[in-house]
């Protein structure tokens, strides 16, 4: 799928290298139809978003990335789903080190019950790192990445969970920086959070994406509209799979989208 | 090392990806995985003694005279086998039981979940739970030493050792289950339901009455046959103070020996193997199935309880 | 007229309720009657000479040291095997079965297990420990059934703290590239040692109160010295009590009375254990 527009970064599309791409994918839980034939090419560095009425699939195709769906019981995944031309649904790919390269942020901010320190260190740790003073690096690192240092590093032996929604987020943002990924996936990461907390996130979000690819899930479609280089509709059919109706650069997508279903979603006369 | 961008050859990330052998990993999923599969071969192992030893004794006693005979005479030539004193004894001792356990910790459990300020029940519930703590021998110790006088003298009898007073013993030791499991069932009945009740006029109790233990029926039935189950299968209490008679019991104030006892004071002296020893296998399997029947019994109305009100 | 109607149902509203209130004094009363007739009556057998000495005199006169220490490793005995496995059990229920008929057979074994009389225990503790395995009548054999009684609790425990876990947690760990065994050590079970820790505690408790199965195996009455190995005899509390309150002739009644009131501090400074544990562990969650 060769799209020739200009992503908000103003690199070229056709210039950014497919960081993740889905050939024809459909996912099954048990004999009901999640999704149907989906295919899209998500650019490096760049932020895609997801969007489309609650119901249709979004999260279910977020978590195909990262082969979250795996843990749930009955789910079965057909086609390609690849990762810098890697089939990840391929049996001798490791899950686990795909999920380190393909992190995920979740809707509602889920700290662990440990001290701020401990919840970034905890994937460096679990991957083998153990020296204090590398692993006390890692975390400011990955802190002022995710735009709180300033704000806990005085508080780092503090409770994650004692921190605000807005803070807990940008803490689980952190945790995901602290293991290197390549790819961030965030499913609707700002619908718990007040106005004021989400914009600082759609900023994080965009200095991220400098150097991360990004992937969105949101309902909010201003959010897409002010966030994301591209976009992608989904839509559920009377089977209640979620297709894809429309993907393109974002700009275009909401002024001028090519197909009827999408225009209706966008000037809200559904969803 | 901010994120990776583009990557020259295609095969690099294919390797880093690669399966990774993570052997301590599978080594502890290995334990794992054998733990759970313990659990089951302990029960099968029962399962298996018990028929291994236990079915012989049906090969001497056909399974009729067996379960209806009413000679246990061991030692006698030929040795007879006939369980029915011990089965009466395990009826009337778990019908005394029932008969007094029932109505008063549902009575309770009613009080504590419905009716009691919060402080009293935060003392009840404390005093219950020690006694769910006594061990059965005190419980039978304490049957011996204070309430056997008393039920000899009540009732004039040659000996307080009798089915009654295994049958009073027995109702303190099933009263913390019924009542445990009788109040999670009330409570587990949605506040709805009463403030609807209220809402139309109805005094508290009539509420209780008609709403709250209506709509906990099946995890108070759960708490009743938990606390059946619990008294057909306690050994010491009625040892101690059952009285250890061999015929078959006619009334509660007969000196009775109820199955668990039978087994308990048999087993020291029948020879490894013999038929005695048999016989006390096959009784233990009895006792076995039956409190498996009432434990799995309970276990699925306790099922529908909790699916009955999920939302 | 209406006052008067009012007020009969508020007098069977006051009758019922009195009835309940009576109900419930009816069950408080008898263990109030019991724990303190138990430390009145027992407490004049306490003594230093009681709680370190062996027994003298058949069991008459001196103490009851052996009978303590006895209960003591048959409580070790059993925690040690029926812990380890439980938990493993536990973990492999929560987080590694699928929901298939072998799960549902583990799930029935354990009910069941739970619920099979404790004489039964004892059966098959004789049959397979004592007899088949050859360790004899001995702590080995005792603890060893116990543990298996004890297996269907820790079961339980672990596997009902574990799934108290909330989920949010492990997905947060595996969407960082953690393994699933990692998760567990790290996040989830560190959670979850408060419920399993008590469920142990309380394993021990009913470890060291149960006289069925040790009867079967074979508890001693009097033994010349302590155990020095597991395939030695022993003595045991609740055993030591039952003998004496049922079988020995003119045994003074205060030492049946101490033995109880001995047995009793045991068995309920544990389950007080569990429920500070408990206790404990919640106020910690609704601090953090």
């Amino acid at each position: 799928m060769k799209i020739n527009s200009v992503l908000s970064n103003g690199k070229m599309v056709s210039q950014s290298k497919t960081k993740l791409k889905t050939e024809a994918v459909n996912l099954y839980y048990g004999s009901f139809q999640a999704l149907r034939n989906i295919s899209l090419e998500i650019p490096e560095c760049a932020i895609t978003a997801i969007i489309g009425p609650s119901g249709c699939g979004k999260s279910s195709f977020l978590r195909l990335l990262n082969r979250m769906n795996d843990l749930i019981t009955g789910a079965r995944v057909e086609g390609r789903v690849e990762l810098d031309d890697i089939n990840i649904y391929d049996k001798s790919i490791d899950v686990v080190e795909l999920r380190k390269r393909v992190g995920m942020v979740f809707q509602k901010p889920n700290p662990f019950p440990m001290s701020v320190f401990e919840n970034v260190a905890f994937g460096p740790k679990r991957h083998g790192i153990s020296n204090r003073v590398e692993l006390e690096e890692i975390v400011e690192k990955s802190l002022r990445q995710a735009a709180l240092w300033d704000e806990v590093k005085d508080k780092l032996e503090q409770s994650g969970l004692a921190l605000s929604g807005g803070q807990q987020q940008r803490l689980c943002i952190a945790r995901v920086l602290a293991v290197e990924p390549e790819v961030i996936l965030m499913d609707e990461p700002c619908s718990a959070l007040d106005p004021v907390a989400t914009l600082k996130i759609e900023d994080l979000m965009r200095s991220l994406a400098e150097n991360y690819t990004i992937v969105i899930v949101t309902h909010n479609m201003q959010q897409a509209a002010r966030v994301s280089d591209m976009a992608a509709f989904l839509m559920m059919e009377e089977d209640r799979a979620g297709v894809l109706v429309e993907y393109g650069p974002t700009s275009e997508l909401f002024t001028n989208p090519k197909e009827k279903r999408t225009e209706d979603y966008i000037t809200g006369r559904f969803g | 090392m901010l994120g990776k961008t583009s990557s020259n050859t295609t095969a690099e990330p294919g390797e880093a990806l690669r399966r990774r052998w993570r052997l301590g990993e599978k080594l502890i999923e290995s334990w794992i995985f054998l733990a759970g599969i313990l659990t089951i071969i302990i029960l099968l192992g029962i399962i298996a003694l018990l028929l291994k030893e236990g079915l012989p004794a049906f090969w001497y006693t056909p399974p009729w005279e067996f379960l209806f005979g009413t000679k246990w005479y061991p030692i006698s030539e030929p040795p007879t086998f006939g369980i029915m004193p011990f089965f009466v004894a395990t009826l009337w001792i778990t019908l005394v039981a029932t008969a007094i356990s029932v109505p008063i910790g549902v009575a309770c459990a009613a009080y504590l979940a419905e009716v009691a300020p919060a402080k009293v029940r935060e003392a009840v519930k404390p005093i219950v739970e020690i006694l769910a703590g006594i061990p059965s021998v005190v419980m039978g110790f304490i049957g011996l030493m204070l309430l056997s006088p008393l039920v000899q003298s009540a009732f004039n009898l040659n000996t307080g050792l009798c089915g009654l007073t295994a049958g009073i013993m027995l109702s303190l030791m099933s009263l913390p289950i019924i009542i445990s499991v009788s109040e999670d069932a009330l409570r587990a009945v949605p506040d709805d339901f009463r403030e609807a009740s209220y809402a139309l006029g109805a005094t508290k109790w009539e509420t209780v009455r008609h709403v709250c233990i209506p709509g906990a029926l099946s995890g108070i039935t759960a708490a009743i046959m938990l606390g059946v189950g619990r008294a057909i299968g306690e050994t010491m209490t009625v040892l101690m103070v059952a009285g250890g008679a061999l015929a078959v019991p006619v009334s509660p104030t007969d000196p009775m020996m109820p199955m668990t006892a039978a087994i308990a004071s048999g087993i020291g002296n029948a020879v490894r193997g013999g038929l005695q020893y048999q016989a006390l296998f096959a009784i233990g399997l009895i006792l076995f199935i039956l409190t498996l029947a009432v434990n799995l019994i309970a276990d699925r109305v306790l099922e529908r309880q909790k699916r009955k009100f999920a939302r | 007229m209406r006052a008067c109607a009012v007020s009969k149902r508020q007098l069977s509203q006051r009758t019922a309720f009195s009835l309940l209130i009576v109900a419930t004094i009816i069950v408080v009363l008898p263990i109030l009657a019991i724990v303190i007739q138990i430390i009145v009556s027992g407490a004049d057998a306490i003594s230093w000479e009681f709680l370190t000495q062996a027994p003298s005199q058949a069991g008459k006169a001196g103490g009851i040291l052996p009978a303590i220490v006895g209960t003591f490793y048959l409580m070790l005995g059993t925690i040690i095997v029926a812990l380890p496995l439980g938990v493993m059990a536990g973990i492999y229920l929560s987080e590694y079965a699928r929901d298939n008929w072998f799960t549902r057979a583990i799930n029935l074994a354990i009910v069941n297990l739970a619920g099979v009389p404790s004489i039964v225990y004892g059966l098959f503790g004789l049959g397979v420990f004592v007899l088949l395995f050859h360790f004899g009548m001995s702590l080995l054999s005792a603890s060893l059934s116990l543990a298996c009684q004890a297996l269907a609790m820790t079961v339980t425990t672990s596997r009902e703290a574990i799934l108290a876990v909330p989920k949010e947690y492990r997905e947060g760990s595996l969407a960082v590239g953690a393994t699933r065994w990692q998760t567990i050590r790290h996040l989830v079970l560190p959670q979850a040692l408060p419920g399993i820790i008590t469920g142990a505690v309380l394993a021990m408790s009913r470890a060291a109160g149960e006289t069925a199965p040790i009867l079967v195996v074979g508890a001693a009455f009097l033994l010349p010295g302590l155990p020095q190995s597991p395939f030695d005899q022993f003595m045991a509390l609740p055993y030591h009590l039952y003998t004496v309150a049922a079988h020995v002739p003119g045994m003074p009644k205060s030492t049946m009375w101490g033995v109880a009131l001995v047995l009793l501090v045991v068995v309920l400074s544990f389950n007080v254990l569990a429920t500070i544990i408990r206790l404990r562990a919640r106020q910690r969650r609704l601090n953090a």
